[in-house]
């Protein structure tokens, strides 16, 4: 097991001093190689796992490991994309790539080749000496996802990547996604708001609900991969859609 | 659609040349501009001339032209310039330096922000100007003195402007490099420092233009060189067309270090579209 949460909980304390639940018993376990999706609606707490397994934010109870570790810190074999690409503006592309090789001392030179190649994987070469004001906010989020893998790190973890693009763009990262996680093999996490994407692209999904923010489902999708846009209007994918939905329309939707 | 994207902004960039006609009709503000300081100039040549102003109390454009033309080949006058402009520039040097070096600190170190930082706002509501005769005392007659009064008042912007620029990188960006392994050192060169930059210009424009009134003000007070030292000079002698061209030398000196200083911004900072020219506090 790549991933293990057991009883894993975190509690805030809002400013009256209420302790708030933003995680509550969560158990999952997820097998290297995976693509696991998490949906739900805002306040889940699907944000603060993912903080807790970046281990920016650390954990309140239980136990969570990564190729059993305790997570206790941030880990050099892990690469996060954000909703916005958050890139610096200074750096060209091709820096900017590589800012998780130079933030860990290794080799710049031996891992310029692998930017570029993954740079060329998702369309942009020819962009390593560009600014990031010169792109396009799909084409940031590329090399976000570029950034994310080139330390070459077991686990990918998405934090709603293509929230911020429009739904033709996002169809295409769809499949770009997909497309690398075939090359490279990851695990991959992805935070999602939307039920149709949380299906396309995962092996499980992971349905979370608020107040205590838990994991009230995991979906297996049982669906031929690679997968392809046609699939989308098959009636295996309406139903998988449709179960995950009943949760939120009982929870008042999803936002 | 990327692409188009990146061609749309080399559009935009490319300044293509205009003709006179087209000059105007792009930029009408510049010959309204000059026209306005043609206007005003002769206005007040004509007003000096009809109702017969003394030139010991006003004197007429022509007679400060002169005067300035007479000053710029005087090897007397040019060392006095030389005097102020090393005193303006040693001192902003060093008033910026201890700025950004205290910023750095007090901007990282919340501790030092809380502790140290108010007792400097503090000393800021002591007019340095009233200081300034001490300093001459301190420092004595010589260049050393302007220098230290240049770099007091023109500190405290780069300083006040470093502090809060450290503070300016958003979340999501520590977000990303705390998550990419990055320790506090490289969070601090790689990501608050660039992120401050703007910032700190902002400051160093402001503590240029205050620089130039630090070591005229030092010079008031005491000195043997200087344009300041200059000014007294003449104003005893009535020389009043002299003191003008005085100020319009000090004025080009200000206005050249600024604009030296925003030629220095638009390239370091060449990843922001510079707001032109909103620094205040002068």
């Amino acid at each position: 097991m790549l991933i293990e949460a057991s009883e894993l909980s975190k509690i805030y304390r809002s400013r009256d001093g209420e302790p708030i639940h933003a995680l509550h018993d969560i158990r999952f376990s997820i097998k290297d190689g995976e693509f696991v999706t998490i949906v739900g609606t805002s306040g889940c707490g699907k944000s603060t796992l993912l903080k807790i397994l970046t281990g920016t934010l650390s954990k309140t109870t239980g136990s969570i490991t990564l190729q059993d570790q305790q997570i206790v810190g941030p880990s050099r074999d892990l690469g996060i994309v954000f909703q916005a690409p958050v890139l610096l503006p200074w750096r060209t592309i091709l820096e900017n790539v590589l800012l998780p090789i130079e933030l860990q001392g290794q080799n710049f030179v031996e891992y310029k080749e692998r930017a570029n190649e993954l740079l060329k994987l998702v369309g942009l070469e020819g962009f390593e000496d560009k600014y990031p004001g010169e792109l396009s906010g799909g084409m940031q989020q590329r090399v976000g996802i570029c950034r994310a893998l080139v330390h070459d790190p077991s686990l990918l973890l998405m934090d709603e990547p293509f929230g911020a693009l429009d739904a033709m763009t996002r169809e295409q990262m769809n499949l770009e996604l997909l497309r690398i996680w075939r090359a490279h093999r990851k695990t991959v996490m992805l935070v999602t708001h939307s039920i149709p994407e949380a299906v396309f692209l995962a092996d499980r999904v992971f349905v979370m609900s608020p107040r205590p923010g838990r994991i009230v489902e995991i979906i297996d999708v049982n669906l031929p991969r690679p997968r392809t846009l046609k699939m989308i209007n098959s009636t295996d994918f309406g139903s998988y859609v449709e179960k995950i939905r009943v949760h939120f329309d009982s929870l008042g939707g999803i936002d | 659609m990327p692409n188009s994207n990146i061609e749309a902004k080399k559009v935009l960039k490319a300044k293509p040349k205009l003709s006179a006609k087209e000059f105007v009709r792009e930029r009408p503000e510049v010959p309204m501009a000059i026209g306005l300081l043609v206007v005003f100039l002769s206005g007040w040549e004509l007003i000096v001339h009809i109702f017969d102003v003394p030139i010991i109390m006003v004197p007429a454009p022509s007679d400060i032209y002169y005067s300035l033309a007479d000053n710029l080949t005087s090897i007397s006058f040019l060392y006095h310039f030389w005097v102020t402009f090393s005193e303006v520039v040693a001192g902003f040097i060093l008033g910026a330096s201890v700025g950004l070096l205290l910023g750095g600190f007090i901007g990282e170190f919340r501790l030092l922000e809380k502790t140290v930082y108010p007792y400097i706002v503090a000393l800021q509501t002591v007019p340095k100007v009233a200081v300034a005769p001490i300093i001459v005392i301190w420092f004595g007659f010589g260049i050393t003195s302007k220098i230290v009064i240049a770099a007091m008042i023109a500190f405290f912007p780069v300083l006040a402007n470093t502090i809060v620029g450290l503070h300016a990188a958003p979340a999501d960006q520590l977000e990303l490099l705390r998550a990419y392994t990055a320790t506090r050192w490289q969070i601090f060169f790689k990501l608050k420092i660039p992120q401050a930059l703007p910032y700190i210009f902002v400051g160093l424009n402001v503590a240029i233009v205050l620089a130039v009134i630090g070591a005229i003000v030092g010079e008031f007070v005491g000195a043997q060189a200087g344009l300041g030292y200059l000014i007294m000079q003449r104003n005893f002698s009535m020389d009043m067309a002299g003191t003008f061209a005085i100020l319009v030398v000090l004025s080009a000196m200000g206005f050249s270090l600024h604009a030296i200083i925003q030629r220095a911004q638009k390239i370091i900072v060449f990843w922001m579209e510079s707001e032109d020219d909103n620094t205040t506090g002068a």
